[in-house]
């Protein structure tokens, strides 16, 4: 991928819930390497971005291109948005990882058929590779030994890490983590925000909707802050948390901090 | 007499003896369904007893009665008593068959069958009650029998009605096989109206309508009895 | 205690074990095509679909079995449209009619089996699914029907069980099943318990197999709802 096209674009998205506009024109290009973390309070619409992103959601307007392929979209007979090819929309979300608040590791499989079933499945490569390549994403979120077990069977941050592993396991082009730690209890959140770390360090492009505010701080090189719908205050960590021109900013800080 | 005809009140009209069929039909599912209600208490109770016979044999009662056809135990029952009275009458100087009246024998068949699956009911209700709430009640000073009056027996009733509404749409279906008995319940009277007639499409249908019009009627009385007893009790879903 | 008699009523009885068991394999396969069918209209999400799915498991569920065998082979049989069609041949064997109608039934009770074992899918996990790029058919195959199946077991194996007990009914249409015969021996021989006693337990047998290889199948399938191996 060349330098001048970026991982991820977002270009003017909204939705709605009903009558409730819940993003209102947010904006976003990610570039390789990226590590923006999004913030806000919750039904500022952050957790919706996201998901509109890979169409979990499907926004109401605006433009999504991911490594340059823009998602085609088109108008139903009632006026709703839909995509317009679900092979690309498969595709593309087997180019984007998602990371899950919940985790959502299926739940009949161990860890490892976890982690292989997209590869194999998806996007069709041989079995023995992706196990190979499976078995060292796991020792790399330090989950080798378990690679045999039943999600039932872990705790929540170590089903985290496996479902973080099994993202991998994808070799997206960009990572989507939808609050990622926020169902964990406090003494496993480091864990896995460790795990996460070491793959921004590594230069993956990743996308974090997250609470951590240490995380937004000291890892990303690039904070979004919404406010019911739209981008309030924008811009490298540094900028932000020491003095942003933003009220709102400034108070939903302060407020977590609390 | 035409199709519809055949079904009326008039002279030749079968209408009458049909919903005469169906009230048979309601009072014998009724009974079966209070026999079954004790029967199934009694094995709950025993299950519950954490005795070890009196838990083996109703856990072997429950599991007799779901393994058997429900033909085979009305035709026993039906038999069975039967000849028990029989035997009375011949003991008493009595001669000849003396057969019990298929309405009673009836009702004890679908009760044994019914039993057998209220006792779980029951079980799994008394089960569900908060070890938390008997706790409060027996530390205000409330004796046994008052705490089974006023505190459990109300709470398993709660948690009993959906699995009890249920039991009783199966007794109702199950009271059709009585008709072998010669009870002259819903499905015999079809069956009678079938064969005089020589219409069986129509009374097998028109039964089963009755039948169908019956199990609505009575899920919408259990949906209100339920939503007026857990009014104020917090449900995991719903 | 006349040994030779309950030997000789006991193979009698267990001669006619098979076609009791045929009867129930045929309806119980044919009943879950059936309820696979309704329960796809069910979740459809089209509105006419829909209805008719909540209306046959309505009128399934909400009437006696032998009801619904009579209409099928007294009622259809006496039909004049039904006797000139192609399908009469077929609609005159008693065996046909009880597997039909059998089958019908437990198509109703299946189809609310499946469609609670659907509900019971984890929606989260059904989001990871596509979130991978999993088309639909992919995800309902590898994702939704394993997980959907091993939550239906339970009340499938109940399913199966009341199945083999609505098959002595077929008794009531001609056909010569366990319950027929034990019937006719009683009627024979005039010794009223014995051939029901038997019978009794032929059933009760068969139905704890097919209950203890639910069971085998339930564990085999849910190492995941185990303790953690040490």
């Amino acid at each position: 991928m060349s330098a001048e096209t970026p991982a991820l674009t977002v270009d003017t998205m909204h939705k709605s819930f009903g009558q409730l506009e819940v993003l209102r024109g947010v904006s976003l290009t990610a570039n390789d390497g990226d590590v923006i973390s999004i913030l806000g309070s919750s039904g500022s619409g952050k957790s919706t971005f996201l998901r509109c992103i890979n169409l979990l959601e499907t926004p109401d307007e605006g433009v999504v291109t991911v490594a340059g392929e823009t998602i085609k979209m088109r108008r139903r007979g009632d006026g709703r948005a839909e995509p317009a090819d679900r092979r690309q929309v498969d595709r593309i979300r087997s180019e984007l990882g998602m990371v899950f608040q919940s985790f959502n590791l299926w739940s009949h499989l161990t860890v490892l058929e976890n982690l292989i079933e997209a590869p194999v499945h998806v996007q069709k490569r041989p079995r023995g590779e992706c196990i190979e390549e499976a078995r060292a994403l796991l020792a790399k979120v330090g989950m080798s030994e378990r690679e045999n077990y039943y999600p039932a069977h872990l705790s929540g941050g170590q089903q985290q890490r496996a479902a973080i592993a099994r993202a991998l396991a994808m070799r997206p082009k960009v990572m989507l983590f939808d609050e990622p730690t926020s169902a964990l209890d406090p003494e496993l959140v480091g864990e896995v925000l460790r795990v996460m770390r070491a793959l921004a360090e590594e230069g993956r492009t990743m996308l974090v909707v997250t609470h951590e505010m240490s995380f937004a701080r000291d890892v990303s090189t690039r904070v979004m802050f919404l406010h019911q719908g739209l981008v309030e205050a924008e811009g490298p960590p540094q900028e932000l948390f020491s003095g942003s021109t933003s009220d709102r900013f400034r108070q939903f800080i302060s407020k977590e901090r609390g | 007499m035409g199709d519809l005809a055949i079904f009326g009140f008039g002279q030749g009209g079968w209408g009458l003896a049909l919903l005469q069929g169906a009230a048979m039909t309601l009072l014998v599912s009724a009974c079966g369904l209070v026999i079954g209600s004790a029967i199934g208490g009694l094995v709950a109770w025993a299950r519950l007893s954490g005795k070890l016979l009196a838990g083996g044999v109703g856990q072997a009662y429950a599991a007799l009665f779901r393994g058997l056809p429900e033909l085979l135990i009305v035709y026993f029952v039906y038999f069975g008593t039967s000849t028990l009275l029989t035997e009375t009458a011949h003991a008493l100087g009595h001669e000849g068959f003396v057969g019990v009246p298929s309405f009673a024998a009836g009702a004890l068949a679908v009760g044994v069958i019914s039993g057998a699956y209220q006792a779980e009911v029951f079980r799994a209700a008394y089960l569900a009650i908060s070890r938390g709430e008997l706790e409060a009640a027996v530390s205000v000073g409330m004796n046994r029998a008052l705490l089974f009056r006023r505190i459990i027996a109300p709470q398993v009733l709660r948690f009993a009605l959906p699995g009890l509404g249920n039991l009783w749409q199966v007794a109702l279906k199950d009271s059709s096989l009585i008709s072998v008995t010669g009870l002259t319940e819903l499905m015999r009277i079809s069956q009678v109206g079938a064969g005089s007639t020589h219409r069986p499409f129509a009374f097998y249908l028109g039964g089963a309508a009755l039948y169908l019009v019956m199990t609505i009627a009575t899920t919408r009385f259990f949906d209100v009895a339920e939503a007026r007893a857990t009014r104020g009790m917090r449900r995991a879903m719903g | 205690m006349d040994f030779d008699f309950i030997t000789k009523t006991f193979v009698r009885l267990l001669a006619a074990l098979p076609l009791t068991l045929s009867v129930w394999f045929l309806s119980v396969v044919l009943g879950g095509l059936i309820a696979a069918g309704v329960t796809w209209m069910r979740v459809s999400g089209v509105k006419p679909f829909e209805f008719f799915a909540r209306a046959y498991v309505m009128v399934f569920r909400g009437t006696p079995l032998l009801i619904q065998l009579f209409v099928v082979y007294y009622g259809l049989a006496s039909l004049p449209a039904l006797r000139a069609s192609f399908i009469w041949p077929f609609l005159r064997d008693a065996f046909n009619c009880a597997v039909l109608s059998l089958a019908l039934c437990t198509a109703g009770y299946q189809a609310e089996i499946f469609r609670g074992a659907l509900l019971a899918v984890p929606h989260g996990q059904v989001e990871a699914a596509r979130a991978c790029g999993m088309s639909r058919l992919l995800m309902f195959r590898r994702i939704i029907f394993p997980i959907a199946m091993r939550h239906a077991l339970p009340a499938y194996s109940t399913e199966m069980i009341s199945m083999v007990k609505s098959t002595a009914l077929v008794s009531l249409i001609t056909l010569w099943d366990v319950m027929s015969i034990a019937l006719k021996i009683r009627n024979d021989t005039l010794v009223t318990y014995l051939p029901l006693i038997l019978a009794g337990a032929i059933y009760f047998v068969v139905n704890y197999i097919i209950g203890a290889g639910f069971l085998a199948l339930e564990r085999r399938l849910s190492p995941h709802l185990r303790p953690r191996p040490s």
